[in-house]
């Protein structure tokens, strides 16, 4: 099933690679992924999307928990959060028909971003699952061309994903 | 404070700093800052004939002494060179550093000469890595590159550092702490689980002790052998375990698992209860997991939580270092004063002999020709479980581990996880440069020792007194093996029919070697060998379609064993 990672990790280079090569390693497709910075511009929040057999999924977390610069690696498949994701659809289509998309893109809470004498660029943000009944339907209008963002999640306990991370700072002399 | 110097000197500073007094290397473009500052240095540099035995040889010294081990090569092929040392070392948890050479920074990725994505290409072969591009940088790194390296489960690191990096002058202020925020350890173990643990040793009528490689890595053998007496379990040692109980311990069974004697393995499959000490549960030890120790509860012990439930879910897991676990349970234990099922415990002692004395790992010999366990039994011998031996990988290994005492850690050094032929003979070097007062058997078959074979010349340069002990089959014996049981004895390129004559290839490097094909023969070469100053090449000519049992079959129950060879049907 589709499990839903969030990370917390250094912004280093690299940092990226190790996160999808664990993850390629082990043979997982990835289905979306997206990297930004935090408040802090020292620490990136990864949220990915990947198929994992569910019994698979801890080990998956326990494995990213080990790369050094994943700070805190947390399951939200099921916790209690909140998912959108952004898709950018460009669309030509009939003159005729250009008030009914634009009808349609009101039900999905979509705003026109351009416009021009053969379609539109439209912008919705829902979840995953939403944005993919929204481009079926503007599928059924002409061409479209899709930008999707790929998911964004937060988690809605705010125990499971601190800003902050765990520190940890040894002094030589402890360490030897 | 702080003093002006090259990045080469600096990161020679940094490796006098952690300790280090040999390193495994080979020189080469991007790396001449650093070989120069070596040039004057009391470090010592260990000139080795491939990169490869250059990683080898540092997880030799590694495993020999559980210091970090040092290997240097330059950039593009010598960085992919090491890598195979590099995924040795992370399936075994061998703390290594290796430093590589790179491009200078503004030629990265420009396909420059020599120029290799290093710090890519060995993502997934380290527990972690560096690129240093800036001299400001690089003390920080080398110093994080050990701490991660030897701390929480052991593995190896590489630094990639340019070659502007080294030739920069900087400042080195001495690094005073690490901060690693995303790098967990550990160790205590948890305070509940370490009772339920002790309730449930205390309450087993057939325990067993399943110890590996984490026994040694964490220097827990003693803890180990005082829990077993506490109990008075019964205790085998993976393959990567072996020394970590005595092998003349009364309670030691021997190795479990693909080639596990048959009682270790029936063993495991009617405990009712598995300590699972720094062990992974790897498929050549549990067959197929289904059907392994179907009636055990599980108490799993290790360092790194990602093990803990990987094949088998334990019902208590423990994640912390083995030692520091052990002393709080044996503590636990010997104030504990519950009575334990002592008539149970007995009558598991009395099945355990009698699967010990039904099929016991036997020393087969012939008068005609030398069997391939007659050598082993001569070796161990010799040794008498005090000796270094280093093997390769395939029969000759499986026929070491099943047949070769080891009184303590740290004297068996086979490559367990990855199975890399070759690396017997470099191991060895690595292993003679950190224990000088050892006697080191190198056991190769004659298939992994053409793969080192370039190594003899480090040997000979360095007068190591290393005894290399080839067990000749003539073929690539395990492959073999398996060709004859599961592909109808379809020998398909495995005959290594041409071989140096080993007298000749010694001298050729100057020093002693012989061949020899007679059981009468054995003893006194073996002792001449080892009574020789020396190096020694001891090229043995053992029967050639001997195949190693106890054998589980690829995907089958430890239990249902192949005890030995298949019996000639009369013919009427």
């Amino acid at each position: 099933m589709m499990q839903v990672i969030s990370l917390l990790l250094e912004n280093k280079p690299g940092a990226l690679m190790r996160v999808t090569g664990l993850l390629s390693q082990r043979g997982y497709n990835i289905e979306s992924l997206t990297v930004a910075r935090t408040l802090d511009p020292e620490v990136s929040r990864m949220t990915i999307a990947v198929e994992v057999e569910t019994a698979q999924r801890q080990q998956v977390i326990k494995q990213m928990n080990k790369l050094i610069n994943v700070l805190q690696a947390t399951d939200l498949t099921e916790l209690p959060s909140v998912m959108r994701e952004l898709v950018l659809v460009r669309i030509r289509m009939p003159q005729e028909t250009r008030q009914a998309v634009l009808k349609e893109a009101e039900i999905f809470g979509g705003r026109v971003v351009d416009s021009s004498t053969e379609g539109f660029v439209i912008e919705v943000t829902a979840d995953p699952e939403k944005l993919g009944e929204f481009i079926d339907v503007m599928g059924s209008y002409g061409e479209i061309e899709v930008a999707r963002s790929g998911a964004l999640v937060i988690a809605l306990d705010p125990k499971k994903l601190k800003l902050q991370p765990p520190v940890l700072t040894k002094k030589l002399e402890e360490v030897y | 404070m702080s003093t002006l110097m090259s990045g080469a000197k600096m990161l020679l500073e940094c490796l006098v700093r952690e300790g280090v007094d040999c390193i495994f290397g080979y020189p080469g473009g991007v790396t001449l800052p650093f070989y120069d500052v070596l040039y004057d240095h009391h470090v010592r540099h260990v000139l080795v004939r491939h990169e490869e035995n250059a990683a080898f040889a540092a997880e030799g010294y590694a495993r020999a002494t559980g210091k970090v081990g040092v290997c240097c090569a330059t950039s593009g092929p010598g960085a992919t060179n090491l890598t195979t040392g590099l995924v040795d070392a992370m399936m075994d948890s061998i703390p290594i550093v290796a430093i590589t050479g790179q491009v200078t920074s503004k030629l990265i990725g420009s396909d420059a000469f020599q120029e290799a994505d290093t710090f890519g290409i060995t993502r997934p072969c380290t527990k972690h890595n560096f690129l240093v591009k800036r001299i400001d940088d690089l003390a920080q790194a080398v110093h994080e590159a050990f701490y991660i390296a030897a701390s929480g489960r052991p593995g190896p690191v590489l630094v990639d550092v340019t070659k502007d990096a080294l030739q920069a002058q900087g400042h080195y202020q001495p690094v005073t702490s690490i901060h690693l925020p995303g790098y967990k350890v550990f160790t205590e173990g948890h305070t509940g689980q370490i009772r339920r643990a002790v309730q449930m040793i205390q309450e087993s009528e057939r325990p067993l002790v399943y110890a590996g490689g984490g026994i040694i890595a964490a220097g827990a053998a003693a803890d180990l052998r005082e829990f077993v007496e506490l109990t008075d379990s019964p205790a085998v040692n993976t393959l990567m375990g072996l020394g970590g109980l005595p092998s003349e311990h009364p309670n030691f069974i021997s190795m479990p698992g693909m080639h596990g004697s048959y009682a270790a393995n029936m063993a495991m499959t009617n405990a009712d209860l598995l300590i699972a000490l720094g062990v992974r549960f790897d498929d050549r030890v549990t067959g197929r997991l289904a059907a392994f120790a179907p009636h055990a509860k599980v108490i799993h012990v290790d360092i790194d939580p990602a093990e803990i439930g990987k094949n088998r879910a334990p019902d208590v897991p423990i994640v912390g270092d083995v030692k520091r676990v052990l002393a709080k349970i044996n503590k636990l234990l010997a104030e504990d004063k519950t009575a334990v099922p002592a008539a149970a415990r007995r009558a598991w002692w009395r099945q355990i002999r009698e699967w010990k004395a039904e099929h016991p790992l036997q020393v087969v010999t012939s008068d005609t020709e030398i069997k391939p366990q007659h050598l082993m039994a001569e070796i161990d011998r010799l040794s008498n479980g005090q000796a270094i031996v280093t093997s390769d990988v395939g029969q000759h290994q499986m026929w070491a581990a099943q047949l070769i005492r080891f009184a303590e850690p740290r004297l068996w050094l086979n490559s367990g996880g990855l199975g890399s032929m070759g690396f017997g003979l470099p191991a060895a070097i690595g292993a003679q440069f950190a224990r000088p007062d050892k006697l080191v058997f190198s056991l190769v078959g004659d298939g992994g020792f053409q793969m080192s074979i370039p190594e003899l010349a480090t040997v000979a340069s360095y007068g190591l007194p290393i005894k290399i002990v080839c067990m000749n089959n003539g073929y690539l014996g395990m492959v073999r093996q398996w060709q004859t049981l599961f592909y109808n004895d379809r020998l398909s390129a495995v005959e290594l029919d041409c071989f140096p004559d080993a007298e000749k290839l010694a001298a050729a490097y100057g020093f002693k070697g012989k061949t020899i094909d007679k059981p009468w023969e054995l003893a006194p070469a073996l002792e001449e060998a080892v009574k020789a100053p020396g190096p020694y090449l001891l090229n043995v000519k053992v029967s050639p379609f001997e195949c190693v049992y106890p054998m589980v079959p690829a995907g089958g129950a430890i239990h249902e064993m192949v005890l030995g060879p298949p019996q000639p049907v009369a013919v009427p």
